[in-house]
């Protein structure tokens, strides 16, 4: 460490430490102790915060392969066997399975429907001229600052008088509705960034508007599709407020939900180690399709707020 | 590219705009419209009543509580998760130690085991987030307590959520774990952009960490900074408050209201007391407190915009 960098560990203290970069002396003892100190601290509090990320999720996971006994007496302590039954019971005796499937059908059915009518919403709004463009464009934007709660307790009238309440097609609807707003934005900017070229020339080849849309614009807009579909693929996932006001029937209960029931109902029977078990069945598969999706999924995420 | 231009518009939008107005902006309006009537939401007959609700809601106890709350998470939540979030990043990508014939600038070693590790929790569920710490805060066989009683601290166990005074912060508490890494990786990756001759200058003039964070990264990361203050005061207001309060404290709404924010008290007056017209009300007031706190963060924020 011979080019010590000139570090102050206060704000008030940085002018009075100067030091050239590549002072052939290097700089004074006293500060590169100091620079080394604040590096000590730095890291520690780095690795500070990763344990305390981590921990929480491994003491679930252990916890999950305990049985009820040891969970009360020692909360921290490896499970004495692994108690696999915990797992096997959550999964079919307290129905995480069934959410499993309910939760894949409703966000399944709702990522296409959001990614179809986004981008076709978004593209009309990039790509044509026409009065009232900029007003359903920020009409659309307008619903991400909105109180979404405001807007449920009528919803929950609307969507009870059309007949859709507790059905798996009502709540993708709603799924759908309430995620256009980010997608028409995110995707509105991404169309307007692909040349115009390769539209205006297939169009002049006689190729209808409807088809340069699906078979030329679609596919170059690959990218943005991903990126928009991970972050919304994970808030439909995650969506908790929606289906706790617009989906009550004990048997369509999505996995947020059912993990929540689960919780309050456990509290009667005693069942914690199964509780345990469906509570990292439930975190697990996206932990895991995080980790191997890490690039696009941060890419995703954090897309948006970037613009 | 003027043939069949409005007819291909119109059917473009006719599907996404009739879904979206349906279910998000309609009921938007319709609720308005219900904050002036007596509808409790379990028979269709109702009235208008003009201000009552309104009046009736300036005098009530728990409304002026749940305000208090969402303030306090408006205000300090941005500021905590977004602070730890900036230094966080400032040490991961700026804070390295030279290494010699190294970059100018580079990050602590491990920087991208950092990222991947505290964005964990943003890809979970915030109501899983929430069971999980009302697990570790239970005051008899969570984690918290019984790993206090395991260094020999047996007199220091709080009650945690049921503690009224407490409640409210181990709840803050979950939503800063929860958030802080979302910011983290945002964060790096506007610090990623700027460009490394800028910080080389300030090395020069002999710059320390402080002073470049303070007079090089955070000016040109002011953009980034705002949007996420305005995007995490929404989330504290909205529907993560309501996630972790409504599945983490008694009640819900903790002991003595003590947790109640205003878009858990909206849902308990709409789908719990059948008052569906007074929750209306509250959810106007929460729309209000969401639009100013918008609009004073973008005004505060204003800056000249630095490019680079």
């Amino acid at each position: 460490m011979k080019t010590t960098e000139a570090t102050a560990p206060v704000p008030a203290e940085s002018g009075a430490t100067i030091s050239k970069v590549d002072a052939p002396a290097g700089p004074p003892p006293k500060e590169k102790k100091e620079g080394a100190v604040l590096n000590v601290f730095s890291h520690g509090v780095l690795v500070i915060w990763a344990i305390m990320v981590v921990l929480p999720l491994l003491w679930a996971v252990m916890t999950s392969f305990k049985d009820d006994r040891s969970i009360f007496s020692s909360p921290w302590s490896l499970p004495d066997t692994l108690h696999f039954d915990n797992w096997s019971r959550a999964w079919t005796q307290a129905h995480m399975g069934d959410y499993f499937f309910n939760t894949i059908l409703v966000v399944g059915g709702s990522l296409v429907g959001t990614l179809v009518l986004g981008s076709m919403a978004a593209y009309v709004l990039a790509r044509f001229d026409f009065p009232g463009n900029r007003f359903i464009y920020f009409l659309f934007i307008g619903g991400m600052s909105f109180p979404i709660m405001l807007a449920l307790v009528p919803l929950f009238f609307v969507v009870d008088n059309m007949g859709l309440l507790n059905t798996v097609h009502g709540l993708i609807l709603v799924y759908i509705a309430y995620s256009l707003p980010f997608t028409v934005f995110f995707l509105t900017a991404f169309f307007r960034t692909l040349p115009t070229s390769i539209a205006e020339a297939a169009f002049v080849d006689g190729a209808s508007h409807t088809r340069t849309f699906f078979q030329i614009m679609l596919p170059m807009a690959k990218p943005g599709l991903i990126s928009v579909g991970i972050f919304n693929f994970l808030g439909q996932w995650n969506q908790y407020m929606l289906p706790t006001v617009l989906n009550t029937d004990p048997d369509k209960r999505v996995l947020t939900q059912g993990l929540v029931q689960l919780a309050v109902s456990q509290g009667y029977k005693g069942d914690w180690s199964g509780l345990f078990a469906g509570l990292v069945m439930a975190m697990l598969p996206v932990l895991a399709a995080y980790i191997v999706f890490q690039r696009q999924v941060v890419a995703g995420l954090t897309a948006g707020a970037l613009k | 590219m003027q043939h069949g231009k409005y007819r291909f518009i119109v059917g473009f939008l006719t599907v996404p705009l009739g879904l979206y107005a349906l279910f998000v902006i309609w009921p938007f309006i319709q609720s308005i419209y219900y904050s002036f009537t007596d509808w409790t939401g379990l028979s269709p007959e109702f009235r208008m009543i003009g201000f009552g609700n309104y009046e009736r809601m300036l005098e009530d106890e728990v409304f002026w509580k749940s305000l208090q709350h969402s303030l306090l998470f408006a205000v300090l939540l941005p500021l905590v998760t977004l602070g730890l979030a900036l230094f966080f990043a400032f040490m991961i990508n700026v804070g390295g130690r030279r290494r010699r014939g190294g970059p100018v600038i580079s990050g602590v070693r491990g920087s991208a085991f950092y990222k991947i590790v505290y964005f964990f929790p943003q890809v979970l569920s915030i109501a899983i987030v929430a069971l999980l710490f009302a697990f570790a805060y239970n005051p008899n066989s969570g984690a918290i307590n019984s790993a206090l009683r395991a260094v020999g601290l047996d007199g220091v166990q709080p009650l945690w959520l049921g503690d009224p005074d407490l409640a409210l912060w181990c709840v803050m508490a979950v939503l800063v774990w929860s958030t802080v890494g979302f910011f983290v990786v945002l964060f790096s990756a506007g610090m990623a952009s700027i460009p490394a001759d800028l910080y080389e200058a300030a090395l020069l003039d002999g710059a320390g960490r402080a002073t470049t964070f303070f007079k090089v990264t955070l000016p040109l990361l002011w953009d980034t900074v705002q949007s996420g203050w305005v995007y995490m005061g929404i989330l504290a207001l909205g529907a993560e408050s309501f996630a972790v309060v409504q599945i983490m404290t008694t009640g819900p709404g903790g002991p003595d209201y003590s947790t109640t924010v205003m878009v858990l008290y909206v849902y308990q007056k709409a789908f719990r007391d059948g008052q569906a017209a007074y929750a209306t009300t509250i959810g106007v007031a929460l729309l209000v407190v969401t639009l100013a706190f918008a609009a004073i963060v973008m005004k505060l924020g204003r800056r000249e915009r630095l490019e680079y």
